[in-house]
């Protein structure tokens, strides 16, 4: 025990107790997309996230990096409300998207969840053929007419490129496909309902190098249209895709700005540390 | 000491599992020495005709049909009680709530309590709601047999669902009700299965009809007339010192496995069919 606190104490200086060095671009600002304010997050009364501070910027990329258990994921639930699954999670604070607090009083869940698209770490596609995995989405959200249907979902398969590769057997079932076609259909089935931003949750961890490559050329043409937030576990993938990057550690926010910024002039020592690798 | 610890084992093992097979062989094998001859056409498209309990012609289509009606009934009412209650308690309540405890609880005594139990408390419901024994209180008294079989097993194949599914609907701003109809599609070969142990269970079971269906040489048309069933069937012909009717009552044994090596084929090439999307 006595060993982790001390090397804790190493990594943790002395500044770590100084308010999270958000970046101009990023300061908190109602006019953003996102806006997330005094947010803290408690399971069980142990505080998860404590006082976030942060603006996302529109039609970018932000990527959420930080080690093991420092609350990337749990900010990104935030994000979606997928929290409210959790009886215990107890959240305290506003997240602020175009204008609404999502943690307000009458907000429809449904509608917030549909609005932040999800990718998983690992693919799950719906118990049924491919062209029903995309079709889902707009038809529990009111889409009807057939033709309306098979259009939307060709437009998402081709728009991920999956469209020839799976042309001739959209009705075969979506397991049958490789984890990398997987995620592409997840991405696919997650844009059909139309939603504004989307959140991934490393989401290439499960992926070889090659379907990795090609989600995040999706993200890269993405991102002209949707605001996207992505927590990964790779450096090198947060320099190759993000324009601005929030880093974390032990719930808090330690810096957060441009990409080039952030990785050319860290201006905390445990950044620095960081990114060296000294942990991860 | 070691390897001897391995052989006596193995011995073990091998000893428990020729048990099992020997005991199995042993019952069909009784079944079908002694039923197999009696068995003919006329055992399965025919009533009882008059004296039939005394050796003369006829056949047990009252108790197979009768069997058949009382186990659909049966099957249709614990679905309507155990795919709700399950998805309730897994999709609607906290995980740790102490509600759902409380039913996994209460089932598991249910489960235990022996069917003649069942069959008494049938009755005493009839004779408090003015029913007379009848295909209706066979039914219900089945249901009531059955529902804590189904849901328990349904509830253990909901158990191992995993978490992706539902929080890859969820993300989709699906709503429960929206998700709960994607994720029993996902369950259908649970599902089945849990149809199925409860079928085996409710279509096998002599003391629950006992009192509540009654017996009757002919088929019910109505829920409020008595039904009889394949187990009563078997019962009352093996009760007969008549060496014939006897047999026929190990023939109505062997359609009883039948009918239930039957069902449980057609379930499976159903739900292998169904489930072809399956995660």
């Amino acid at each position: 025990m006595s060993i982790i606190s001390t090397s804790i104490k190493e990594i943790v200086p002395d500044q770590f107790q100084v308010i999270e060095d958000v970046s101009s671009v990023m300061k908190v600002n109602r006019n953003y997309s996102i806006t997330i304010e005094n947010l803290n997050v408690y399971i069980e009364d142990h505080p998860i996230l404590k006082d976030i501070n942060v603006s996302i910027p529109a039609k970018s990329i932000t990527c959420i990096i930080g080690p093991s258990g420092c609350g990337k994921t749990t900010l990104l639930k935030t994000l979606n409300r997928m929290h409210d699954e959790t009886p215990e999670v107890r959240i305290k604070g506003n997240v602020i998207v175009d204008g609404e607090n999502i943690y307000g009083s009458n907000v429809n869940v449904n509608d917030t969840r549909r609005k932040m698209g999800l990718l998983a770490q690992r693919p799950c596609p719906l118990p049924m053929s491919i062209f029903d995995n995309v079709a889902y989405g707009p038809k529990i959200h009111g889409l009807k007419r057939r033709k309306a249907i098979n259009q939307t979902v060709i437009q998402y398969l081709q728009y991920v490129g999956l469209w020839e590769e799976v042309r001739g057997r959209v009705r075969s079932s979506a397991t049958r496909l490789s984890i990398g076609q997987q995620q592409r259909l997840c991405l696919a089935r997650g844009l059909a309902v139309e939603p504004e931003y989307i959140l991934g949750d490393e989401a290439t961890s499960a992926l070889d190098p090659l379907s990795t490559k090609k989600i995040e050329e999706l993200f890269i043409k993405l991102k002209e249209k949707y605001t996207i937030i992505l927590v990964t576990h790779t450096l090198r993938q947060a320099r190759r895709i993000a324009d601005y990057i929030i880093f974390m550690y032990l719930g808090k926010i330690i810096e957060a700005g441009p990409t080039e910024d952030f990785f050319n002039n860290p201006r905390k020592q445990i950044t620095k540390d960081y990114l060296s690798g000294s942990f991860s | 000491m070691k390897y001897l610890e391995e052989k006596v084992f193995k011995v073990v093992m091998v000893i428990a599992a020729l048990v099992v097979l020997g005991v199995l062989l042993y019952i069909l094998g009784t079944i079908f020495l002694k039923g197999l001859p009696a068995l003919n056409l006329d055992m399965i498209t025919k009533l009882p005709g008059g004296g039939f309990y005394l050796g003369k012609e006829g056949g047990v289509l009252n108790a197979i049909v009768g069997s058949l009606y009382i186990i659909c009934g049966s099957v249709l009412i614990s679905l309507f009680i155990s795919v709700p209650l399950v998805m309730y308690i897994n999709f609607y309540l906290p995980k740790k709530s102490w509600f759902s405890g409380a039913i996994r609880f209460s089932l598991d005594i249910l489960f235990g309590i022996p069917s003649i139990v069942y069959g008494a408390f049938g009755f005493a419901l009839m004779v408090f709601l003015g029913i007379k024994a009848s295909l209706l209180g066979g039914i219900i008294a089945v249901a009531m047999l059955i529902t804590p079989i189904m849901m328990r097993s349904l509830d253990e194949v909901t158990l191992l669902l995993s978490h992706d599914l539902p929080d890859a609907l969820l993300s989709l701003g699906a709503t429960r009700y929206e998700m709960i109809k994607v994720i029993l599609r996902q369950l259908l070969p649970g599902l089945i299965t849990s149809v199925l142990l409860a079928v085996g269970r409710g279509i096998g079971d002599a003391a629950t009809v006992l009192f509540t269906a009654g017996y009757t040489d002919n088929i019910p048309v109505a829920f409020g007339q008595p039904a009889a069933s394949l187990p009563l069937a078997i019962f009352f012909q093996l009760g007969s010192p008549v060496e014939e009717v006897q047999n026929r009552g190990y023939a109505s044994a062997i359609i009883l496995t039948i009918i239930i090596l039957i069902l449980s084929f057609s379930s499976r090439v159903i739900s292998s069919k169904y489930s072809k999307n399956k995660i």
